[in-house]
């Protein structure tokens, strides 16, 4: 028997707080339902004595202190998951939008998931081709990884992550993949690019959208990559599926989150954001990976808008702990006109190394890899130079290197949003950019790779 | 019995709990969720949960188990992984899947496993607490000392057993000074928060070596010394810790995954058991002790954790033995600290964080130490505890590397434009400082010749000349040094790419011997006077740069480790020639 209370004290949106309950329960959903008939959802933040405090999901908008009426269900925010949610479009609150039948849930499952155990974690290390050379040849996405775009407004991240949903595969394997698309509080536009680059590849029947955006509650954010998630783990690790989650944009769930910890009047941590940003962060993006024993994988890219373009604001700067690198767009390149705008120095992935080399990539790439970056970075400190003293005023070497950032800029990195280049073809341009350089300078690379793979001197002057 | 009255995350607040004490494990609601009693007021307590509270409310039975939080010690400890309660992670994994659901009781050794017990003292011995009573070979690597509970006091062996026995199985028995009699098993409980006990505490006048030449030429730490890797996302913290971890010549490692990727841990699940130690060949696994709350797991435990390593740490080292203590990352379990104060609704200090955090990090940073043991004999332990810190947008001013500084001896200051340029370890020369430079000086001097401390010193002071000419040359170009300033910013630049740059990725970089460290630099600094000399003889400095030589200096680090000392003296050889014929060349003329 399930009580109702008509015992509701006080509503500070997205706050509400209910006296004289009884059995509740610490994270507990709750509905309200209007003397209207409709119902809006709510769970439960604390309870102290016989009374509970609760965060709407939904708008406080028409709620009558009074004649509302408040039911606890007994159980948290769960979503029920199922096989047929593929090709669906749901709310932030996991109910379908698209004038489909009703899903019939499989199993109900808790948004909020389990931490997943470290020993019974499997290593991620298969290579995925994303097809963009900044990527594969410098900051290796692996099958099971989470790897952020970090990008700022007016910044083409969308048309990035839709390129890497588009072309990623796994070298030489059966693909058994699915799609997590949640959109959290973006614009219909941007929401309406990603779903209609899906249904131009006939990605969108493999494809779970939760959609939340702009003018939805803001406070539904906080539930919706959860939601999102949850779908995921259900697909990859109950029906073995690969399953790539994009969530887009974290910025804005973390201003949901901020928002609530102001309302609870919680001590402030950075910039206003809650002490625990950077847990709750860690307990969404820690459900990628892969499990040890089971066929599934989640590889996630969350994006993410750097608020004043600045890497050390809270969001980027908690994710870039939790996560495994970041891909960051600059700003510069994007006028420059380099598509993808991809700054590949303060990019990083960090499970790039089990991921290239013999057997997964090809033997040369790990110091190939490092030899670019390296002489990429000399280059654009060269060309820093150059633009204070002019070029004379350089070493011969740092004309070369100043000379190879250019070309690297525009040949490596700036390949189109439509390209879809092999790994092989991303090792021969970089092995054709080191040529730029003296051979003495390569010295990341072992000698019988040098041997084997440099374009030698005819093709020079 | 008590009943919950609040609960708010991990803060839950009990009344009717007047017999329990501060500090003690509490079991909470049916789901026998594991809590400790923070603070008490009356008879209601504040509790901090270790695990989820979803699905608790008002009403809920809390029972105390009268005993402060602490860890089981004994034989079973190595080549496991534990939760920040020291829950046996596989085990876990056995009994619940791949997810870790709550209220899990599983002790962390296994009583069911039988170790060779093997007594090294005769009935009828005067003992006193912390005396080795005998020995289990728990690995090949490590030889398990099962010593008499430090608070003992002196007594006489009354019996002790041979054979194989269960961690807790009786193996011997003792007479106290009062005529009672203890038996005693091979299982220690101690509370996690309390140091355990020594003699007497000593200054470390020993170098860890760590293989890593940046750490052991330009900043040693000590064993029994304390550090800090301080850095951004991004800049090798965690590569840092690794490398300490696989190639310290320590005995025991414990390794804190505190708040950090799932994936780490696994990591060196996978890769230590693979990995030998390069001095006893056994696999590094065998000395290791893991202990995991990644950040997705309960921020409570995450709290406990990095006490649960350090008690277990000191466990090993009252056996004789020198442990490490990695610590990653100490941000986050302040983090933890930050939260739980803030449920509990006291008066923040800087950024929200407890007025307490400083003393809490220099209590845990003052346990390690180089310490006599307990016991008649001599024998002396060592804990060197090496903490990673993230500061947010790598700004070192905030609470926890300021606190953190304070109290450590050693500083890598990592360095987020090194590790942009893929200079690993991006640790900056500049930035960081080792303050054991002058207590390990007569070891290193005893040990490897005054040389290896005066190039170190040359090197730095190089290092630090380039930084100045460097100045220079942003505001008129290098063509206006004169040819000795360029030559030292040609060394400068050898000395960081090859010598301080060090791959872990690959086998013959990731590991240098002392030797090896000294030899790879003396070969930069000989090219660096072989150099000066052809200049003062009238040389360009063009030819000097370019000869071939130079390429086998920058490939030098990678040399077999086994013959590394007859490819550096060929490379001295040729280096020389090659120098001494553009001398003559330049006569010539």
């Amino acid at each position: 028997m399930i009580k109702e209370y008509k015992t509701i004290r006080e509503i500070a949106n997205p706050l509400m707080i209910v006296d004289n309950v009884e059995g509740v329960t610490f994270d507990e959903l709750a509905e309200i339902e209007l003397p209207d008939g409709s119902v809006r959802r709510c769970k439960v933040l604390e309870v102290e004595g016989n009374r509970a405090v609760l965060q709407l999901f939904e708008a406080a908008q028409g709620i009558n202190l009074a004649e509302s009426k408040v039911r606890f269900l007994g159980h948290p925010l769960q979503l029920g998951v199922s096989e047929d949610m593929l090709g669906r479009v749901f709310n932030g609150m996991g109910e379908p939008i698209d004038d489909g039948p009703e899903i019939i849930a499989d199993d109900y499952r808790d948004i909020n998931g389990l931490p997943m155990n470290p020993a019974a974690r499997a290593y991620p290390a298969e290579f995925i081709q994303t097809g963009v050379s900044a990527i594969d040849g410098l900051n290796t996405l692996v099958r099971g990884q989470k790897l952020p775009i970090f990008s700022a407004s007016g910044l083409p991240h969308a048309n990035l992550a839709a390129q890497i949903a588009r072309q990623a595969k796994v070298l030489g394997k059966g693909e058994n993949f699915a799609v997590v698309f949640a959109a959290i509080g973006i614009t219909f536009e941007e929401s309406e690019y990603f779903i209609n680059d899906f249904r131009r590849t006939g990605a969108i029947d493999r494809t779970v959208v939760f959609s939340n955006l702009a003018n939805d509650p803001a406070v539904e954010r906080i539930a919706t990559p959860r939601m999102a998630l949850t779908a995921a783990e259900y697909l990859a690790f109950d029906k073995g599926m690969h399953v790539l989650v994009i969530l887009t944009d974290i910025t804005n769930y973390a201003e949901a989150l901020r928002e609530v910890s102001a309302a609870k009047k919680e001590v402030p941590g950075r910039r206003g954001y809650p002490g625990y940003l950077y847990t709750d962060l860690a307990t969404m993006y820690e459900r990628a990976g892969r499990r040890l024993d089971n066929p599934g994988s989640i590889t996630m890219i969350p994006i993410l808008t750097m608020p004043e373009d600045d890497k050390t604001h809270p969001i980027p700067d908690l994710t870039g702990y939790i996560t495994e690198g970041q891909i960051i767009l600059s700003r510069d390149l994007h006028r420059k006109g380099i598509v993808p705008p991809i700054d590949v120095l303060p990019s990083l992935s960090r499970l790039k190394d089990k991921g290239i080399g013999e057997g997964k990539t090809r033997a040369d790439h790990a110091g190939t890899m490092n030899q670019l970056f390296a002489a990429y970075a000399r280059g654009k400190e060269a060309k820093e130079l150059m633009t204070i003293l002019g070029e004379a005023a350089l070493s011969d070497d740092d004309k070369l290197y100043a000379k190879f950032a250019d070309a690297f800029e525009k040949e490596y990195v700036s390949q189109g949003n439509e390209t879809d280049r092999s790994i092989i073809d991303t090792l021969t341009i970089g092995w054709k950019l080191l040529s730029i350089l003296p051979e003495r300078e390569l010295k990341r690379i072992k000698p019988e790779f040098i041997e084997k793979y440099l374009p030698r001197e005819e093709a020079k002057e | 019995m008590g009943k919950v009255v609040k609960v708010s995350g991990p803060l839950v607040v009990a009344e009717g709990l007047a017999e329990a004490n501060v500090s003690d494990v509490v079991r909470v609601g049916s789901q026998n969720l594991i809590g400790e009693i923070l603070n008490m007021s009356g008879d209601s307590a504040s509790i901090q949960v270790y695990e989820e509270t979803s699905g608790l409310g008002p009403g809920a039975e809390v029972v105390t188990t009268g005993l402060p939080l602490s860890v089981e010690l004994g034989p079973g400890m190595l080549e496991n992984i534990y939760d920040g309660i020291q829950r046996p992670l596989p085990e876990i994994k056995e009994a619940t899947g791949d997810t870790i659901a709550r209220g899990i009781s599983i002790p962390a050794l296994n009583r069911k496993k039988k170790w060779e017990f093997v007594p090294v003292v005769k009935e009828g011995a005067k003992l006193i607490g912390g005396d080795v009573i005998g020995t289990v070979q728990e690995t090949s690597a490590i030889l398990h000392k099962i010593m008499l509970p430090p608070r003992t006091g002196s007594c006489v062996l009354k019996w002790i057993k041979k054979g194989e026995f269960t961690v807790d199985e009786s193996v011997a028995c003792v007479t106290l000074a009062n005529g009672k009699e203890l038996e005693i098993s091979m299982l220690q409980r101690w509370p996690v928060r309390i140091g355990r006990p020594y003699q007497q505490k000593y200054t470390p006048a020993r170098p860890l070596n760590s293989g890593q030449r940046i750490i052991d030429t330009m900043f040693p730490v000590a064993k029994g010394g304390t550090a800090a890797v301080p850095g951004p996302f991004g800049s090798g913290k965690t590569v840092v810790q690794h490398q300490l971890a696989k190639w310290s010549d320590v005995d025991i490692v414990v390794y804190i995954g505190c708040g950090e990727r799932g994936n780490e841990m696994t990591d060196v699940l996978n890769e230590f058991p693979e990995l030998k130690d390069p001095r006893s060949g056994e696999s590094l696994m065998k000395r290791t002790v893991l202990i995991a709350n990644t950040s997705d797991m309960p921020v409570a435990a995450r709290e406990a954790s990095i006490y649960t390593g350090i008690t277990i740490a000191e466990y090993f080292r009252d056996m004789g033995y020198d442990v490490a203590v990695l610590a990653d990352s100490t941000s986050r379990w302040a983090e933890a600290l930050r939260e739980m104060s803030g449920r509990l609704e006291e008066m923040p200090g800087e950024e929200g964080y407890p007025a307490y955090l400083a003393s809490r990090i220099a209590q845990f940073y003052e346990r390690a130490g180089s310490v006599q043991c307990l016991g008649t004999d001599d024998r002396r332990g060592s804990i060197t505890a090496i903490g990673a810190v993230s500061p947010p947008g790598g700004d070192i001013s905030e609470p926890v590397s300021q606190a953190t500084m304070r109290i450590v001896k050693v500083f890598w200051a990592l360095d987020s434009s090194l590790a942009y340029a893929r200079h690993f370890p991006a640790i900056n020369w500049l930035t960081s400082y080792s303050l054991y430079t002058d207590a390990l000086t007569p070891y290193y001097e005893k040990e490897f010749g005054p040389e290896y401390m005066q190039n170190r010193n040359r090197a730095l002071r190089t290092l630090q000349e380039e930084a100045e000419l460097q100045e220079i040359v942003r505001l008129v170009g290098q063509d206006a040094l004169s040819a000795g300033d360029q030559l030292t910013l040609e060394v400068a630049r050898m000395i960081r790419e090859d010598f301080l740059q060090q791959n872990a990725f690959v086998t013959e970089d990731a590991y240098s011997t002392y030797g090896k460290q000294y030899r790879l630099l003396d070969l930069v600094l000989r090219y660096e006077d072989k150099c000066r000399e052809a200049l003062d003889a009238g040389c360009e400095l063009q030819p000097l740069f370019g000869i071939a030589a130079r390429e086998r200096i920058g490939r030098a680090k990678t040399a077999d480790p086994d013959n590394y000392e007859a490819i550096y003296d060929e490379i001295l050889a040729q280096m020389n020639a090659q120098i001494d014929e553009i001398k003559a060349g330049g006569e010539d003329e």
